[in-house]
């Protein structure tokens, strides 16, 4: 209420105004509807979130405030603690992964050759197909008799694998298929610094006799560092959270050999309806993006620190 | 051309074709799963083009009445929450990148990092509460999530890049701020408006896990009502992959016609919805 009731002199004002002046208030009628949206789907649940974290709550039964009981109750759930290890080995390699395809893409897509505009749209469909119908067809492809995936082994005088259907190679599989997915977004993330690299250096790297692989190193490579950063970054949160494909080729299973973090606080909130715990453990996994996307940020400081400070 | 430049050529191509076979491969295995019959699914070694197509198995999925109200939904929920989307995220866009209010894109910033799952439990239990979850409104309003977001950052990053000048020569003309806006600024910034759009209709209609929570037998959208096939029919495959790819085919046709929009939109922003 009191912005609206700022912005009405000021707006009097602003036709004498210099033009310094008249944005800052008057902008506000445009993001009001905005701001209430926010509010209301994204602000609200999130405060209501962390109440209900407070709360002994299941759906049907009065709740109780039970203060630090359910975020102490994280540790010592042997599921949750399996959970997050899990989700450290399916992120570290979901995100390493897509980074050396995506690069290794990027530097092929960098050149010009016909027909490109149209294989990249091709190269970036994984990404944008609906990832439920996605992880129905790699579901068939793993089937142990009748995948395809173990025809293709054998060709090569590969054993057949049991894919999703053994708890060893489950999460590594489920990998396969985010890699898939997902080197498309590095790939465009990194054509994008690519193209932003002048090409003087690698002229002259030329005359010098340098070959592609020295020039890949010493020149592309430290050039493109801030965006494979970006790249790593984004490709850590989707990781983390990842969902769909999970859910709809595993379940979490076989038993809980892939269960995230994620896939837990869908089967507490929604399948248990604990949601007093459930709010717990969604608030305990925001933390733990937040932080990683931290420890990111600070990696890349220090990385830029002793780039300038070794002179490398 | 040189046998060295020659050489160069064969092995760009050579790369080129490693790069993209992956997803055309896949592709392809797809189309052949959902155009082959049951037998030729069991074959192995695996059929890749078989002998009779089993069309089959689409008329089979676009004949039952549920997939049309399924496909309904989809487009009643994607149609809306992005048109409501670009209804308030474009002119907050619009006032974000004008006030230069930089901070505000924080929010944006957590929304993009939240757990699409941490939304459900609190609007679950509001949706509850006010008797809305046998309709679609729970799952329009969930997805503005997704959509508003995406429309908010892709259409601050198009304003901040569109010239001032018309603009003030409107407002000196006597232009109030919202003919500006209307006039000057938004038909500069059509192409800006097609990323958001585009982005927001693939992201939405994409979405999984708001509808396996918020969706009942009646309100199902297209993702929702295909991973529900799988545990009833798990052995026939070609009617499966077929519906796959009917949900999945709007999208795909989007990627390869658009391209140029989404790559803008995808590395401008980088955003990614759920």
């Amino acid at each position: 209420m009191s912005t609206i009731t700022e912005t009405s002199p000021a707006a009097a004002e602003t036709s004498a105004a210099p033009e310094q002046q008249w944005h800052r208030p008057t902008y506000w009628p445009f993001v009001l509807p905005a701001l209430i949206v926010v509010l209301a789907v994204i602000v609200f649940p999130w405060l209501f979130t962390i109440w209900m974290s407070f709360n002994e709550w299941k759906v049907g039964s009065p709740t109780t405030f039970v203060g630090f009981a359910n975020y102490l109750r994280l540790p010592n759930d042997p599921r949750f603690v399996e959970a997050v290890g899990h989700t450290i080995v399916y992120t570290a390699l979901s995100v390493i992964l897509p980074l050396i395809f995506g690069t290794l893409a990027a530097v092929v897509f960098h050149q010009r050759f016909a027909g490109r505009g149209f294989l990249r749209g091709v190269f970036i469909m994984p990404m944008m197909a609906t990832p439920v119908a996605i992880a129905l067809v790699w579901t068939m492809m793993f089937h142990p008799q009748l995948g395809v995936l173990n025809y293709l082994l054998s060709l090569v005088g590969l054993p057949p694998q049991l894919w999703v259907f053994n708890p060893a190679t489950v999460i590594p599989s489920l990998v396969l298929v985010e890699t898939w997915q997902w080197t498309p977004l590095v790939m465009l993330i990194v054509l994008g610094g690519l193209a932003a690299i002048p090409t003087e250096p690698y002229e002259s790297a030329e005359i010098d006799g340098a070959g592609f692989w020295q020039m890949f190193r010493y020149i592309t490579l430290p050039l493109i560092m801030p965006f494979l950063f970006i790249a790593g970054m984004i490709r850590m949160i989707d990781a983390v959270k990842s969902f769909d494909i999970i859910f709809a080729i595993t379940q979490g299973g076989p038993g809980s050999a892939s269960e995230t973090i994620n896939l837990y606080l869908y089967s507490v909130a929604f399948v248990y309806y604990d949601l007093g715990y459930g709010s717990a453990i969604a608030v305990v996994f925001f933390l733990l993006i937040v932080l990683l996307a931290a420890v990111l940020l600070y990696l890349r400081k220090r990385m830029l620190w002793t780039e300038i400070g070794g002179g490398a | 051309m040189s046998p060295r430049q020659l050489l160069g050529r064969i092995g760009l191509w050579f790369s080129v074709f490693i790069i993209v076979s992956p997803a055309i491969l896949f592709f392809l295995w797809m189309i052949s799963l959902s155009l082959k019959y049951e037998i030729d699914n069991a074959a192995y070694p695996p059929v890749f083009i078989p002998e009779q197509f089993a069309w089959k198995n689409y008329t089979d999925v676009l004949a039952s009445n549920r997939f049309l109200t399924y496909f309904v939904n989809s487009l009643v929920v994607t149609g809306s929450a992005t048109l409501l989307a670009m209804l308030v995220g474009v002119p907050a866009g619009y006032g974000i990148a004008r006030m230069a209010a930089h901070k505000s894109a924080i929010v944006i910033l957590i929304a993009r990092i939240t757990p699409g799952l941490s939304y459900l439990i609190p609007l679950f239990l509001l949706f509850q509460w006010l008797g809305l979850l046998g309709t679609l409104v729970p799952q329009i309003i969930i997805h503005l999530v997704v959509t508003v977001p995406i429309v908010i950052w892709i259409m601050i990053g198009y304003f901040e890049t569109t010239p001032l000048e018309l603009e003030e020569a409107a407002r000196i003309d006597g232009a109030t701020r919202w003919q500006v806006f209307r006039h000057v600024a938004l038909p500069i910034a059509r192409p800006g408006l097609a990323v958001a759009f585009i982005l927001a209709v693939i992201f939405s209609w994409n979405n999984f896990v708001f509808g396996i929570v918020l969706a009942g037998r009646e309100t199902r959208t297209l993702p929702v009502a295909v991973y529900n096939m799988i545990s009833f029919d798990q052995l026939s495959w070609g009617p499966l992959a077929a519906a796959a790819l009917l949900v999945t085919f709007p999208v795909l046709l989007l990627t390869v016609f658009a391209q140029r929009q989404i790559v803008a939109g995808l590395t401008a922003g980088a955003v990614k919805g759920g």
